[in-house]
């Protein structure tokens, strides 16, 4: 009764609202074609000079080699500037201002002091992270939501992780009482250019030794930048010195009689070079080289998560990235399915414009780089796997290649061997734990693994066997600056980042 | 207790307690980090300008405009219906809503107040919002709301027979609940603000559209937290999964807790990059909100003139 009065009165009320309103028929469905802008990240905030001289005793000079170079853009092809190639007279310069620095200076200087100083630049870089990050993304050709999100972040934590460090080393190591070792020459690679620079400089300098770095060629400005925050954060001159060229000037800085350190990041045939030529010296090295880094997917994986490590492990960075999963081992049960996943995960993945903040992967490093890629994949054709790249458009200029899947791949094909240094992921297949462990140590290389399972013993019992530095359990390429990162085999020696990471730097009495 | 086949083929013939069990137990994990991860990652991109109105007019499109209060009356759901069907009465531009989405007993005014506007009517039903009784009444309540001219369904699950294992009484009621709607299209709310896990929202996303669901909807509204990002990922994975398994599409819909654009952007970005366009449509994506509709109207004068509007140039109902 009481609902059909209430009905009543709704009619009216209806009918006085048809009035009101026109109506308007449901328009058809059509899905909706989305489209991304195109969203590029300003570079007005880098001011690029012509040319850069050498950073040598706090000033930056003209090189006595009178050589330069040019670094360009690998997104567009573009100049960006030419650089100093230091010669031996050049780092002899170099390593004797870094070693009146650590004789008069950095070296008796206390521990609380030097941090203020690496406090002073890690803040300093944070301030300046977006000009970095640009910078960084201009001369290196990498997406610059991850220069911007992964790159600088990282920077600044490892300067404010190991200023912390600089006035307690002497509780660092119990039983040890450390020394600094002196003058610290190193060599850094091209493919984090601001990242190696923070794991080899921050803890050489806490720990009270004098630098002379030689950035990679290909990526030397952000380095020239850094060198330029030092001079405005005050930092003594001599401190910190850095010496542009290409192998040759690398060289002059490992060989120099007058380092106590050398620490390297970058292939293996270079790392070999360097520690037959150290042997019989008084010098201490660390190296970190190349890997072929083990990514094992079980039956019982979270699946579409392990698709998206998969991605993060081999596309990060265009691929070039030392502890790169490059290599995928999934169980035999769900190699299809987990395979067709990935295909369709690679299809939305943007290929393109480094500077543009919807990029996923951005430019190939250089034009050598890229032959190399191109190599190696014809390769893996040649040698029977199937390809599988998305059909998607590459700029017209610049160095770019497509993220790139090979299946049907074995053990004994050169891309399943050789580090590719690419956004190129060869996947293989297994039936057992055993013989996942097996296959992924089966390499020269052992810098990283990842495992993807629910079992958490599966998870123990894999990482003890899996011969690799670091081993990630349902994630991939996580850093922490308290968390060390190294190799086994072919891959180095000496860790970088955490505690670990102050020993590379230190000399020490014990008792 | 055994049923007839269900409709897909990744079910065996023959439904019984076992064979729901192993093949819950079968669906394979989530990780939480991973999942978070990712939706932080798509949350980044950035929208063309032109392609974001057409975003909003599809927000609009796919809005299930609801009122689920106690104190609903037939004189607001009418108003609501009125504003479904013209969201924004100086604009005539703006599309009409999706749906009109009720309590049961509100059901005929919304059938009277749009009737012939292609709006759709949808009722809650099996005893919203906590689906505590008898599976009999659910089915019951289930025909009525249909008999009353609701047109769309939206059903609970009972969440604790789903945490106590009991999967084949939450299968049960979605198969018996999809019967006694008959034509009308069902959309199988999990709760997952009470299912806690991702793991449990993905056992239960395949348990109910394996029972017969077209659309999986995430909450009721009535427990915090609502619709979530991470949650709607994995159900979109899930729906991703059973459509490759078994070639049936279900459509999705969280509710409760989007009430701004720029969340509801975030969503159709997570939509778009797991299903792609084919999902893109109000056929198969659905908002369930009330103060959703507004913001979107607000942002829409924005592109338009280029300012803010006052909230008071936007109509309540």
């Amino acid at each position: 009764m009481a609902r059909n009065r209430a009905l009543r009165i709704t009619r009216l009320l209806h009918k006085g609202l048809n009035l009101a309103i026109t109506r308007i028929p449901s328009t058809t469905h059509e899905p909706l074609l989305w489209e991304y802008a195109e969203s590029r990240e300003s570079t007005d905030i880098v001011s690029l000079d012509d040319s850069y001289g050498l950073y040598i005793d706090g000033e930056f000079r003209k090189p006595k080699s009178r050589n330069s170079f040019t670094t360009v853009n690998p997104a567009n092809e573009d100049v960006l500037a030419k650089v100093s190639e230091a010669g031996p007279a050049d780092v002899d310069d170099a390593v004797s201002a870094a070693r009146a620095a650590y004789e008069n200076v950095w070296g008796p200087m206390s521990g609380a002091e030097r941090a203020k100083y690496i406090f002073r630049i890690a803040r300093m870089i944070q301030e300046r992270s977006r000009e970095l990050a640009v910078l960084e993304t201009l001369d290196g050709g990498k997406p610059i939501k991850e220069s911007r999100d992964i790159d600088l972040p990282l920077v600044a934590g490892h300067f404010f992780y190991y200023a912390g460090w600089a006035d307690k080393l002497d509780y660092a190591f119990p039983g040890i009482k450390p020394k600094p070792l002196g003058v610290a020459g190193q060599v850094i690679p091209w493919n984090f250019p601001m990242l190696m620079l923070a794991w080899k400089v921050a803890p050489a300098l806490a720990a009270g030794n004098t630098v002379v770095l030689k950035p990679a060629e290909t990526t030397p400005l952000t380095a020239l930048l850094f060198a330029e925050l030092t001079q405005e954060a005050g930092l003594p001159p001599g401190v910190l010195n850095v010496v542009t060229g290409a192998g040759k000037t690398g060289a002059a800085v490992v060989s120099h009689d007058d380092v106590d350190k050398v620490a390297f990041t970058g292939s293996t045939a270079v790392g070999k070079l360097i520690q037959s030529q150290l042997a019989g010296t008084s010098k201490k090295l660390t190296l970190e080289l190349g890997g072929k880094g083990a990514h094992v997917i079980f039956e019982d994986a979270p699946l579409d998560q392990a698709v998206e490590g998969v991605i993060n492990g081999i596309f990060f960075n265009q691929g070039h990235v030392c502890c790169a999963g490059s290599r995928l081992f999934v169980e035999e049960s769900i190699h299809d399915r987990f395979v067709d996943k990935l295909k369709r995960r690679l299809d939305t993945l943007r290929v393109g414009d480094p500077m543009d903040k919807n990029t996923d992967i951005g430019a190939i490093n250089s034009k050598e780089q890229l032959d190399k890629i191109n190599e190696l994949v014809d390769a893996g054709q040649s040698e029977g796997a199937e390809i599988f790249q998305p059909d998607c458009e590459l700029p017209q200029k610049g160095f770019y290649f497509r993220p790139t899947l090979f299946t049907g791949v074995s053990q004994s094909h050169r891309i399943a061997q050789e580090e590719i240094f690419g956004p190129v992921l060869s996947i293989l297949s297994f039936r057992t734990p055993d013989e996942a462990v097996e296959k992924a140590n089966n390499t020269p290389y052992g810098l990283s693994a990842g495992i993807w399972t629910t079992k958490g013993s599966r998870i123990l019992w894999m990482a003890d066997r899996l011969k690799a530095g670091v081993v990630w359990a349902n994630t991939f390429n996580k850093f922490d600056p308290t968390s060390p990162f190294g190799g086994y085999k072919e891959s180095g020696f000496g860790r970088e980042g955490g505690r670990h990471g102050l020993l590379a730097y230190m000399d020490w009495d014990e008792g | 207790m055994t049923l007839a086949p269900a409709r897909t083929s990744i079910l065996p013939d023959r439904i019984t307690t076992p064979t729901l069990r192993t093949f819950i137990r079968g669906v394979t994990s989530v990780d939480e980090v991973g999942a978070a991860e990712r939706v932080a990652a798509l949350s980044k991109r950035s929208i063309k300008r032109e392609s974001k109105r057409a975003a909003l007019d599809l927000i609009i499109r796919m809005m299930d405009l609801t009122t689920l209060e106690g104190k609903d009356t037939p004189g607001k759901v009418i108003q609501l219906s009125a504003k479904a069907v013209r969201p924004d009465p100086t604009d005539p531009t703006i599309p009409s809503v999706a749906a009109v989405c009720v309590y049961p007993a509100m059901v005929p005014y919304v059938v009277q107040a749009t009737e012939g506007t292609g709006i759709h009517v949808a009722s809650v039903a099996t005893y919203f919002p906590s689906g505590q009784v008898d599976t009999k009444l659910k089915v019951q309540e289930t025909r009525d709301v249909v008999a009353a001219g609701a047109d769309e369904v939206d059903m609970v699950i009972d969440r604790g027979a789903f945490l106590s294992g009991e999967y084949f009484k939450v299968f049960d009621e979605v198969r018996r609940t999809k019967e006694a709607a008959g034509d009308a299209h069902l959309k199988v709310i999990l709760e997952t603000g009470e299912l806690e896990t991702l793991d449990n929202v993905r056992r239960a996303s395949m348990l109910a559209m394996a029972a017969g669901a077209d659309f999986i909807k995430t909450s009721t509204g009535k427990v915090s937290p609502a619709a979530k990002l991470d949650v709607t990922l994995v159900m979109l994975e899930a729906i991703r999964d059973f459509h490759d398994a078994t070639g049936v599409k279900v459509g999705m819909k969280p509710a409760g807790g989007v009430r701004t654009s720029k969340d509801a952007m975030k969503y159709l970005l997570v939509l778009n990059e797991t299903l792609g366009e084919g999902w893109m449509t109000p056929d198969w994506f659905r908002f369930g909100a009330s103060s959703l509709l507004n913001d979107v109207l607000m942002q829409i004068r924005w592109l338009e003139t280029g300012r803010y509007a006052s909230p008071d140039y936007f109509t309540k109902d």
